[in-house]
């Protein structure tokens, strides 16, 4: 792809919501194409960050910046072409349920159609080939004409990376994107993310809730405390006495501490 | 066993105080209701007064029916045809009445859709904008359809026109509201995930929440319809059109048997548009996009 990839630059990033401060001066700088997996457990902040990537989230003080842009003094248009090139994927997928997919995928559109026209639900035929080409790529195209809440989960979470796709983004944030699927559409959707960190050399930072995944997926691996960076460095050297190290807790406890609360009941019998 | 007494004493204390609180309430809410009752004069002797004359009146109504010639022709005193002498023009009328409740209601509807969204909390893009949206809603709202209807008659003259708009204008008010409170409770994931994308304000409504609250919507625009064909009678009384204008006159001119004539047919017309809508809303809330 011809699209210029640039290194995201994040310096003294922080969030506070009242009293609570959910990131807390984070240094980070992810280069070009890198597969960069975020672990930590609830209300590590890790969706703080990504959502403050997008400007979703707007942050407290710091700065983040895109090659030469500086994302968070974004305004207007310009911060709606910085949500185009940053797309973003959900850990409740958000499509739009009583739309059918294909329409869900033209959703990534949105930003490169003059406004009118896209209100009225007019695209043109490349764009819907493009959205065609990017179903196919996960072979997502039988439900191509579907309603989108008729589909499992596994499948949502693949149109909505379509719909980011359409986008023509530069990098991909993904908010626990496989906290709601089951082991093997949990694998599809990781899988799918590899695939376009390697075949578009997309930049992906990924919120990530099991350890594993991070280990097997990512290049690189964030983990955050409270709001602050405690671990980064290669999948590698996280083992089980680094994570005892930074969380005083074992691998298991820390998977089962971000468990639902009926969980442990379970346990129990 | 202390612990229990002293439970049932609390709760007991606690039951008295209740009920204390309950008389108490009573007493100061029936000394307001005989407050304005004398304001409003509405004294029961006069209530008194007024029921054998009402029941009169209603006596009077009712229409002059022999079983034996029911079915008769129109110049036969005693049938349905005599009964309804007039019932061409007035079934005109009738449908006149509709046309100008289904107007309204559209016209009505279209803007309260353009003025919702704004005047939706969650959407809003601050609160200032939200809370102008809100007023001119109110403001739509507060002014009811017949004084706009007396405003527009003199404005506009007698006649269809001005009834469309004075409900139209309430319909705005109305219709707004109920739809910035459905746009209110919708799901908000879809929105943030077509901002994401880099989409406007506008084209996020209309992809991440014109979907999911247009049935609604369209539930509440039949239900506004089946009101606006009553308020659409009732216009017709200050010269709005319609079977309102027709009723008004025959009332002031006390032809008893064409008022229950007339107002029968209201009531079969209100009934049918009632029932149909609620075949169309049920449909509409099942139906996919």
């Amino acid at each position: 792809m011809s699209i210029a990839r640039e290194s995201l630059r994040i310096h003294g990033l922080s969030c506070r919501f009242g009293a609570v401060t959910a990131v807390d001066e984070i240094d980070l700088d992810v280069p070009a194409g890198q597969m960069l997996a975020v672990i930590g457990r609830s209300g590590a902040g890790k969706s703080t960050l990504l959502r403050m990537i997008n400007r979703l989230q707007e942050p407290s003080t710091g700065s983040i910046a895109y090659g030469p842009t500086d994302v968070t003094a974004l305004r207007g248009r310009a911060l709606r072409d910085w949500r185009r090139d940053c797309a973003m994927i959900f850990q409740q997928f958000n499509l739009i349920g009583r739309a059918d997919v294909l329409t869900n995928v033209l959703i990534g559109r949105l930003n490169h159609r003059p406004w009118l026209p896209s209100l009225l639900g007019l695209f043109t035929e490349a764009e819907r080939a493009m959205a065609v080409q990017a179903l196919d790529r996960f072979g997502l195209l039988d439900i191509a004409l579907q309603r989108a809440d008729t589909l499992s989960g596994g499948q949502q979470q693949r149109v909505a990376l379509c719909r980011a796709l359409l986008q023509e983004p530069r990098m991909l944030l993904a908010d626990e994107p496989i906290a709601s699927l089951d082991p093997h559409n949990a694998r599809l959707v990781m899988d799918a993310l590899r695939q376009i960190n390697r075949e578009d050399g997309l930049t992906i930072l990924a919120n990530l809730h099991h350890l594993d995944t991070a280990r097997a997926y990512c290049d690189r691996v964030v983990a955050l405390d409270r709001g602050r960076i405690v671990f980064d460095d290669i999948p590698d050297r996280l083992t089980p006495d680094v994570i005892m190290a930074i969380y005083n807790i074992t691998e298991q406890e820390f998977h089962a501490a971000d468990t639902p609360v009926a969980e442990p009941m379970r346990q129990i019998q | 066993m202390s612990g229990a007494t002293s439970i049932e004493q609390a709760f007991q204390a606690r039951r008295r105080q209740r009920r204390a609180r309950a008389v108490a309430g009573g007493a100061l809410l029936l000394g307001l209701l005989i407050v304005s009752a004398v304001i409003a004069e509405a004294f029961l002797d006069a209530l008194g007064a007024g029921l054998p004359r009402m029941g009169e009146y209603f006596g009077r109504l009712i229409p002059d029916l022999h079983l034996a010639e029911l079915f008769a022709g129109s110049k036969i005193q005693g049938s349905l045809a005599f009964w309804m002498y007039r019932a061409d023009s007035w079934l005109w009328l009738l449908f006149e009445t509709s046309q100008i409740a289904a107007l309204a209601t559209l016209a009505g509807a279209m803007i309260a859709v353009l003025l919702c969204f704004p005047a939706a909390s969650n959407l809003a893009p601050n609160r200032a904008t939200y809370l102008v949206f809100r007023r001119l809603l109110e403001l739509f709202r507060t002014v009811p359809d017949i004084v706009y209807a007396l405003i527009l008659v003199w404005a506009f003259g007698v006649g269809p026109l001005a009834g469309i708009l004075a409900i139209g204008l309430h319909t705005v008010g109305a219709l707004g509201k109920l739809f910035a409170e459905v746009v209110e409770n919708s799901t908000m994931g879809p929105w943030h995930a077509t901002l994401a994308t880099g989409a406007n304000w506008a084209q996020c409504v209309r992809y991440a929440i014109l979907p999911q609250v247009l049935p609604n919507f369209l539930s509440y625009v039949l239900l506004r319809f089946e009101v606006n064909v009553r308020g659409a009678t009732v216009i017709g009384f200050v010269g709005a059109g319609g079977i309102g204008q027709e009723l008004y006159q025959v009332i002031s001119f006390s032809y008893y048997q064409e008022i229950s004539a007339i107002v029968a047919l209201i009531i079969l017309g209100v009934v049918a548009i009632d029932l149909s809508s609620a075949w169309l809303r049920h449909r509409a809330i099942r139906q996919p996009a």
